[in-house]
This record gives C-alpha cells, sequence and structure tokens, in this order.
C-alpha cells in the first residue's frame, strides 16, 4: 500500500526517522571515572553527602553484585554489555538546588521545553499568578541525569504534609523513612540489574504521604538521559501511609545516539492499610535507528507491595520507545483484602524487543488483581509478555482475571505469551485469556470503504485495541500516549 | 538467575548411567544407544531450574533409580493376564509385561490388509531407516526422558499400517507392570500410518499399586500425508509408581489427528507430547483429562509446532484436583514464519476440590507469523457454590451433586474420542474414579 503523501509528510514532521527528542544538550557534566568498583560506590555516595549506612548499603549490594550473574531467560538477544565501559555517575556541575526556577541553568530550561514538561512550569516562569493558571497542578520533580535539579509545588504539597523530594535529599533529611522501607520491597539480593541499581543508583524521587491523606495534585517525574555513555540509575520510593492516596506519573526520553545505553531503575511502592498507590508511566526512549542501532536498554525492577489490609496499587504502562524493555511491574498483595492492578499497552516497531508484563503475588485472604495487557508488534520486533500469578496456601478467595492480546502488523514480527499460572489454594479463581491475531482485513475493508486512508484505518483500529488500557491513564498521559502510539506505528503499513 | 551451575551428579543419575552403560548393545542401534547415554551422563536428571521442567523437579521426585527389571516369569505373565484396563473394547491388544513382550498375551493373528507389527529387534532387522526414526525428531533439543529412553533401547514395537489401509479395529498397546519390588521398565512403540491410511491406536498403563516401579515408554507416531489418526491414552499406573512418557508425533499434509489421554494414576508422572505440523493443512485435536487424589504430582506438557501454513489445531485439558494433589499443564503453541493462516486454540482448565490443592498453568504463544488466529484459555477455580446450591435444593445428595457437577467438567474432554467403544470405556474409568470419591 503506498503511503498518502500526506501522511509522508506528516510523519516527517513529526520526525519519526530523526527521534524527536534525539537532541543533546551542552551543559558542564561532573563525572564518575568510567568503570565500577568499590571506589565508584564510595565516590557516588560521597558526592551525595550521604551518611555511612548509606554507604554500607550500596557496598553490601556491590559486593553482592560481584557474585551475581545476568539473567538471560527473557527473549531479548543483545551484545554484552561491558559494565566497566559505562560512567556510574554524572550531575550537571553548576545545579546544586536552586530555591527557585529562575536560578536554573536556562540551557536546563530549555531542554524541559523541548520535552513538553513546559505547561506548567512555563507558566511559573512567566509570573502567571496561581488562580490565573490554565491547567491543573502537576508537581515536577525533574531528573536530569542523574540528579534532582529542581523541585516544584513543594511548598504546597508541604501544607498537605506530603513529603515529595529526590531521594538522596530525603536520605539526608528523613533517614529514619528510607531506611525504614528502601529495600523493603525490592531487598538488595533481588536480582542482577536491581543489585547493580543498589550499588550505584544516582538519584530518584521520594515520596511520603501520612495517614489519611489524599495527594493534591498528581505527582511526576520527568526522566532524561543525557551525557554520553552514563548508565542512569534511577531509585524511586513512594510511601502511602494509612488511608493514604497519591498518583504518580512517570515519562522518559533520551537523545539519540549510537551506543547503547543501560538504564536499570528500580521503583518500590508500599502502601499500608487502605491507601492506594496509581503509578502511570509512559516510557518514550530513544528505540534504536531504522536498522536496530543504538537505542536504550531498559531493565527495570518495579515493584510495590499492598501491605496492608485493603490497599491497592495500580500500574498502568505505555512502552513505546527503548531498543530492549525487561520489566515487569509486580503486586504483592500481602495484606487483606488488597488489590493490584496492571494495565500495559507495549509497542514495539523496528528492531525493538520487549519483554514485559507483571506479576501478581497474592498473600493475604480476599486479595483480587486484573491484569489486562496489550501488545502491538510491527516492523522486526519481537513482542513478549511474561507474566506470573500465584495463589499461596493461606491466600484464600484469591481472584485474578487476565487478559492479554497481541496485534501483529506484518510478517516478519513476532508476539508471544508466556504466562505462569500458579494456584495453590482451591478457593482461588484464576481466569486466563490470551489471544494473538492480526487486524482482521475485514475490518480494514469496512474503515476504507468509509473513505479512510490505510493507515488511518491501522491507526484507529489500534486506538480501539488499546482503549481499555488508555482510559486508566490519568487525562495529563492519555492525550500524550495516544499521540505516542500513533508515532510508533507510523510506517508500519505499507 | 539462571546461571550454569555444575552440579553434583545425583544418586539416581549415577545409577542410570551405570544400569544402562551394562545393557548389551544390538549394532543396529549401538551408536545411538551410545550417544543418548553421553549426552545423560553430560546433562543429567532436569531440576526446576530448566523451563520446561519447572514444576517437576527430577532431581528431587527421582531419588533413586529402582533396578531393571528382568524377563517376566509365568507368575508374572499370569498376573499381567488379570489386568482388565480397557479389555472390553474389542481391540487387537500388544502386551508387554515388565517391558519385554509377551506374546501369549498379544493378539497378533489374522491381521487386517496393510497392518504389520513387528517387534522392535525383529524391524530393525528389516527396515534400515528405523535407526534414523528412533532417534527422534528434534535432535537439538535435549530431553532426559527421551535421553534414557533410548540409552536402554531394547524392547518395542513396530505398527506399519500401508498406505490406503483402513484399520477399523482399534491396536492396543498395553505396558503392564507386575511384582512387589520396585522396577524400572523402559518402553518404545513406533506407529507409522502410510498415505490416506487410517487406524485407531490404544495406549494403556497399569501396574500394582504400593510397588515404587519406575516406568518410561515413549510412543512416535509418523502420520503421512492425508493420514488419519486416533489415538487414545490412559494412564492407570499404581499409586506409587513413577511414570514418565513421551508421545511424539509428526504429522504430514492434510492429515487428521485426534489424541485424548486419561490420567489418573501414578505418585508421580509426566507426559510430554512435541506434536510437529510438517506440512499443510493439518486438523489436530489433543485433549485429555487427568484426576488426581492423594499426593499425587501429574505434569502435562503439550508443544504443538505450526511450521506449515493453514493448520489448525484444537487443545482441551481439564484436570481435577483433590486432597493434596498438584496439576501442572504446559502448553506451548508455536507458529513458525512460514505458518500462515494458522488457527491454534488452547483450552486448560483446572477444579480444585481439595483445599491443598495445586494447579500449575503455563499456556505459552509463540508466534512468528502475521496471519494467524490463536489463542489460549486458563482457568483455576473450584465447584461453583451456586450450581451446588441449585442441585441441592431439588434435593440432591452434597456428594453426588459434587459428582455431577465434576462428571459434567471432565466429560466435556472425553466426549472427543471419536470411537465410541473407547469412550465409553473410558468414561466408566472416569466415573469408577468419582464413585471412589464419593464414598470416602
Amino acid at each position: 500500500m503506498p503511503a498518502v503523501q500526506e501522511t509522508v509528510d506528516r510523519v516527517k514532521s513529526i520526525g519519526v526517522d530523526q527521534y524527536k527528542y534525539g537532541f543533546e544538550t551542552k551543559i558542564e557534566v561532573e563525572k564518575a571515572p568510567k568503570g565500577l568498583d568499590e571506589s565508584t560506590v564510595r565516590f557516588i555516595s560521597a558526592k551525595k553527602n550521604e551518611p555511612e549506612w548509606m554507604l554500607e548499603w550500596r557496598l553490601e549490594a556491590f559486593r553482592r553484585w560481584k557474585t551475581m550473574q545476568e539473567p538471560l531467560w527473557a527473549r531479548v538477544r543483545f551484545n554484552p554489555i561491558d559494565y566497566q565501559d559505562l560512567y556510574y555517575f554524572a550531575a550537571p556541575k553548576n545545579a546544586p538546588g536552586p530555591k527557585s526556577l529562575e536560578e536554573v541553568d536556562p540551557q536546563i530550561l530549555e531542554t524541559y521545553k523541548k520535552l513538553g514538561i513546559s505547561l506548567h512550569e512555563q507558566e511559573i516562569l512567566a509570573g502567571v499568578s496561581e488562580e490565573n493558571r490554565a491547567y491543573s497542578k502537576v508537581a515536577v520533580d525533574a531528573v536530569f541525569d542523574s540528579v534532582s535539579v529542581v523541585t516544584t509545588f513543594k511548598e504546597e504539597l508541604k501544607k498537605a504534609g506530603v513529603l515529595f523530594m529526590s531521594i538522596s535529599e530525603a536520605i539526608r533529611e528523613h533517614p529514619d523513612l528510607v531506611r525504614k522501607y528502601l529495600g523493603s520491597v525490592v531487598p538488595i539480593t533481588d536480582n542482577f540489574f536491581a543489585t547493580l541499581n543498589s550499588a550505584v543508583f544516582s538519584d530518584g524521587s521520594f515520596v511520603y504521604v501520612p495517614k489519611g491523606v489524599r495527594c493534591p495534585m498528581e505527582l511526576s517525574t520527568y526522566f532524561r538521559i543525557n551525557e554520553k555513555q552514563t548508565g542512569q540509575f534511577e531509585r524511586t520510593l513512594i510511601i502511602a501511609d494509612e488511608g493514604a492516596y497519591v498518583s504518580y506519573l512517570e515519562g522518559c526520553t533520551a537523545p539519540s545516539r549510537d551506543e547503547n545505553q543501560l538504564h536499570a531503575a528500580v521503583v518500590e511502592l508500599v502502601a499500608l492499610d487502605n491507601a492506594e498507590i496509581k503509578y502511570s508511566t509512559v516510557q518514550n526512549w530513544y528505540p534504536g535507528d531504522a536498522k536496530g542501532k543504538g537505542g536504550v536498554y531498559n531493565f527495570v525492577t518495579k515493584r510495590g507491595d499492598c501491605r496492608g489490609n485493603g490497599s491497592k496499587i495500580s500500574w498502568t504502562q505505555v512502552e513505546t520507545g527503548s531498543a530492549i524493555t525487561w520489566k515487569y511491574p509486580s503486586c504483592i498483595l500481602r495484606g487483606d483484602n488488597s488489590q493490584g492492578e496492571f494495565y500495559s499497552i507495549a509497542i514495539s516497531n523496528g528492531h525493538q524487543q520487549v519483554d514485559s508484563g507483571t506479576k501478581m503475588i497474592h498473600l493475604g485472604k480476599n486479595t483480587s488483581s486484573r491484569i489486562i495487557s496489550k501488545g502491538i508488534a510491527a516492523g522486526v520486533s519481537q513482542n513478549t509478555y511474561r507474566g506470573q500469578v500465584s495463589a499461596h496456601r493461606k491466600a484464600s478467595n484469591a481472584r485474578n482475571f487476565t487478559n492479554c492480546d497481541s496485534l501483529l502488523i506484518g510478517d516478519k514480527c513476532g508476539a508471544h505469551t508466556t504466562p505462569y499460572i500458579e494456584a495453590k489454594n482451591s478457593s482461588a479463581v484464576f481466569e486466563h485469556e490470551a489471544t494473538t491475531s492480526k487486524i482482521s482485513d475485514e475490518m480494514l475493508f469496512y474503515c476504507r470503504q468509509r473513505g479512510l486512508s490505510a493507515e488511518e484505518a491501522v491507526a484507529l483500529v489500534v486506538n480501539g485495541f488499546v482503549k481499555d488500557v488508555l482510559q486508566h491513564l490519568p487525562m495529563e498521559f492519555a492525550v500524550e500516549a495516544q499521540k505516542l502510539i500513533a508515532i510508533s506505528l507510523e510506517g508500519s503499513v505499507g | 538467575m539462571n546461571a550454569e551451575v555444575k552440579m553434583m551428579r545425583t544418586a539416581a543419575e549415577t545409577q542410570y548411567s551405570d544400569a544402562l552403560s551394562a545393557l548389551p548393545a544390538p549394532e543396529p542401534i549401538r551408536a545411538l544407544r551410545e550417544k543418548a547415554l553421553r549426552l545423560f551422563a553430560e546433562k543429567g536428571l532436569p531440576h526446576r531450574r530448566v523451563e520446561e521442567w519447572k514444576y517437576t523437579d527430577l532431581r528431587v521426585l527421582l531419588r533413586e533409580m529402582a533396578p531393571l527389571a528382568g524377563k517376566p516369569d509365568a507368575r508374572a505373565i499370569a498376573e499381567a493376564n488379570k489386568n482388565d484396563v480397557l479389555s472390553d473394547i474389542g481391540a487387537r491388544e500388544i502386551t508387554f509385561v515388565n517391558g519385554a513382550f509377551a506374546a501369549e498375551l498379544s493378539k497378533l493373528k489374522g491381521l487386517e490388509q496393510g497392518l504389520r507389527i513387528s517387534t522392535l529387534a525383529d524391524a530393525l532387522k528389516s527396515d534400515p531407516t528405523l535407526p534414523q526414526l528412533l532417534a527422534g525428531l528434534n535432535p537439538s533439543k535435549y530431553d532426559a526422558v527421551f535421553a534414557l529412553n533410548t540409552a536402554a533401547l531394547n524392547e518395542g514395537v513396530v505398527i506399519d499400517i500401508a498406505p490406503g489401509a483402513q484399520i477399523a479395529k482399534p491396536i492396543h498397546i498395553r505396558h503392564i507392570v507386575t511384582g512387589t519390588s520396585p522396577v524400572s521398565v523402559f518402553g518404545r512403540a513406533v506407529v507409522k500410518v502410510g498415505k490416506k491410511a487410517q487406524a485407531t491406536i490404544v495406549q494403556s498403563h497399569a501396574g500394582p499399586d504400593a510397588v515404587a516401579y519406575q516406568t518410561n515408554t515413549i510412543l512416535q507416531l509418523s502420520v503421512a500425508d492425508d493420514a488419519e489418526l486416533d489415538i487414545v491414552r490412559v494412564q492407570a499406573e499404581g499409586d506409587k509408581a513413577i511414570h514418565l512418557s513421551m508421545t511424539i508425533a509428526a504429522a504430514g499434509a492434510k492429515s487428521r489427528f485426534r489424541s485424548f489421554a486419561l490420567t489418573t494414576g501414578a505418585a508421580v508422572s509426566r507426559h510430554t507430547v512435541p506434536f510437529a505440523f510438517a506440512g499443510k493443512d493439518i486438523r489436530a485435536l489433543i485433549s485429555g483429562a487427568t484426576l488426581l487424589r492423594g499426593k499425587q504430582h501429574t505434569d502435562m506438557t503439550l508443544e504443538v509446532d505450526h511450521a506449515q501454513p493453514g493448520g489448525e489445531s484444537r487443545e482441551l485439558f481439564k484436570t481435577v484436583l483433590d486432597d493434596e494433589s498438584r496439576g501442572v499443564f504446559q502448553g506451548l503453541i508455536v507458529v513458525r514464519p512460514d505458518a500462515q493462516k494458522t488457527d491454534g486454540r488452547m483450552m486448560s482448565a483446572a477444579l480444585l476440590l481439595g483445599e491443598s490443592a495445586e494447579m500449575d498453568n503455563k499456556p505459552e504463544l509463540e508466534i512468528f507469523a502475521d496471519d494467524v488466529q490463536c489463542a489460549h484459555g486458563a482457568t483455576t477455580g473450584a465447584l461453583d457454590d451456586d450450581l451446588l446450591f441449585y442441585l441441592r435444593a431439588r434435593g440432591i445428595p452434597k456428594k453426588e451433586a459434587e459428582s455431577l457437577l465434576i462428571q459434567s467438567f471432565f466429560g466435556e474432554a472425553i466426549e472427543t474420542i471419536e470411537n465410541q467403544k473407547i469412550r465409553d470405556a473410558v468414561m466408566s474409568r472416569a466415573s469408577a474414579w468419582l464413585a471412589a470419591r464419593a464414598v470416602k
């Protein structure tokens, strides 16, 4: 099918062939020397003025990491990573933590602008008074390379009692909370990449929502990998105390470059009695060029612990970027009557490889979980759903519903489903269904008969296919996600 | 982490290597056996780190190898003669007692035209291509059960159905174990169905309760173009037995294949079905019912490999788990790049009756072609209280109401058996299992 000239122009204007966010900001950066040994870990810890216990924690993780081997079970293929050929720390030099946005390096602000963070910050920058602001309030803890350079809305959050800051700040200011919860969901011994992260994590976000508080706004972090050959090791810790509620948004972009970049983040969520955490991600890192060269390696460990009775954790993700995605946001349903949810759209095009899914571990009584996963494979990509649902012996009345659908566009790609469903309790009710198909010719014919072009028809069908997940995204993200899906699939028809 | 850790050899592994290498190896299959032994020595028994054996750790479940069974004496033959598993289906019977072919318990007279049945030893003398077939279908893949069976290759049967032959009478291969002391038994059966031929093969396994014997049997099926084959398998081993088995099938273009397996026996059992769609437009239906109680452990593993276009596969498995039993279902549908227009559907449903029963489902899809329709479903749950209440409100006692619901659950799978006599016989065996449960 020949692409309509108009579409071609539109695709060009979006810049699929030259990744939209593929620019590089030149800012002086302070780096740790290349390579990884104990002194690197000490360097990072010292740079961040960490207390002794934190250094010990990192060193313990590092020693453990040296004894571990890379996991190979995922359906992804890549050249071996030389962990000694990476920089493990890079901090923008002239950003020691400004009090207001005016103090921030204008080049950084320009970066944010290109990233599209602008809405609220632009208004703030322009001095728009609070009551005149057109957009809903979203607090942004922006991570620029590794150090949080700016945290907005802090005051307002403070009024509500919500702590929202960089993790390095939290380590200094709230050591008790951090010590209590850090590593309690993803222990330092968890897996190769999580352990590496524990040893060298650079920065990340920390959120604590106190008892009974409903966080007044959606919290958000924009990640951005800058500076050549810098592994990015984010560490996020979110704690919702009894009866609290928080919604957290995470979005990512990265500059275009040749060498593969390693990203090994860890996200830990803790929900106490009757608390609820909603975690949404739009992941749009550089997927590599048309030949499959370059692109981000995204090896992420995300896990939520429904520690309290009646707690709820909900993961929503839209994965369109990265050369390789290895990511399984999970829920440990420890508290009685707790709930876990996982909504995912994973799109792979070109040479991308996605191996993603979730784990729902039912431990408490009357726990329920729901998994909706939509995988779309195009080009020569491989898209795998890998998930586990298990009910412990004591998890009476555990309930799970899983639906994973895959859509294939083109005859060179692959879509795979590998679920593990383990019921150790007779009162557990687990339902799982999975389908794989292509967009039916009837549907396309129907759309085209009504005057839609081939690409428009595909976009329409795909949007319908992922609708179940999209509606679980917060408003701010839903629009961006829809745009991303369209961009990700451009060029896949024809 | 799945680091390759060099593991210590277990007692069973050493015993297997020693016992099987001491066996006399006749010429045509010597190389085959030596290779299998070498592979086993290298890779050993599978454990939970081996993905295909994740839920059935043979290193743990198979601590010791029972001594190899000797030739059955008159007493063993007499005992085996009492076996009545599917004895009333009017089939032609081929019987193995403790792994050895028992001519006196087999009905080989008056073979239909186009049907040839020979012992493995005889077949090897006349068919130079047989060793290659016995070597398996996918030599790149290591499976310990296959390696051990090949290393012990000695007794077996080869059934040859000539092109165009329509064999109406079912052919029943019986594997019977006798005696009161644990033995290890191996067996291999090969069925070759010629072009446009048609046949029904029944395979049954039985043995004494309270004896920890070990069986390892492989059924190899080679189905030519346009042929039609029905397989019914009944695994009714004794309650302490360890049963390892495979049904390896390769089907040709436009062939029709139906397979059903009833599993009620053995303390530990694993049945692997690698099924290759080697030609175009094949229709296959693979189904099974598994009924377990006590601490039984059964692992059913399917690998349906669509390599050619236009194939259609249906898989339906029902597992009923009472007491503390554990059921495992692993079903993989592979659609290779050339297998466009494939239609694959797999369903595994489990009913948990015992409070401590466990079901592990792993239905997998591996799709490399785009113009396909593939789906799988997996459910796990207990009996529906509403349905039970409905029946009880109509005066049906609890146990009877449960039996009705359970029967309707596994009945769906049994109904896929084409031959009515066999279907009735299988259903009555399954009902007997239910009846035993009801008086408990």
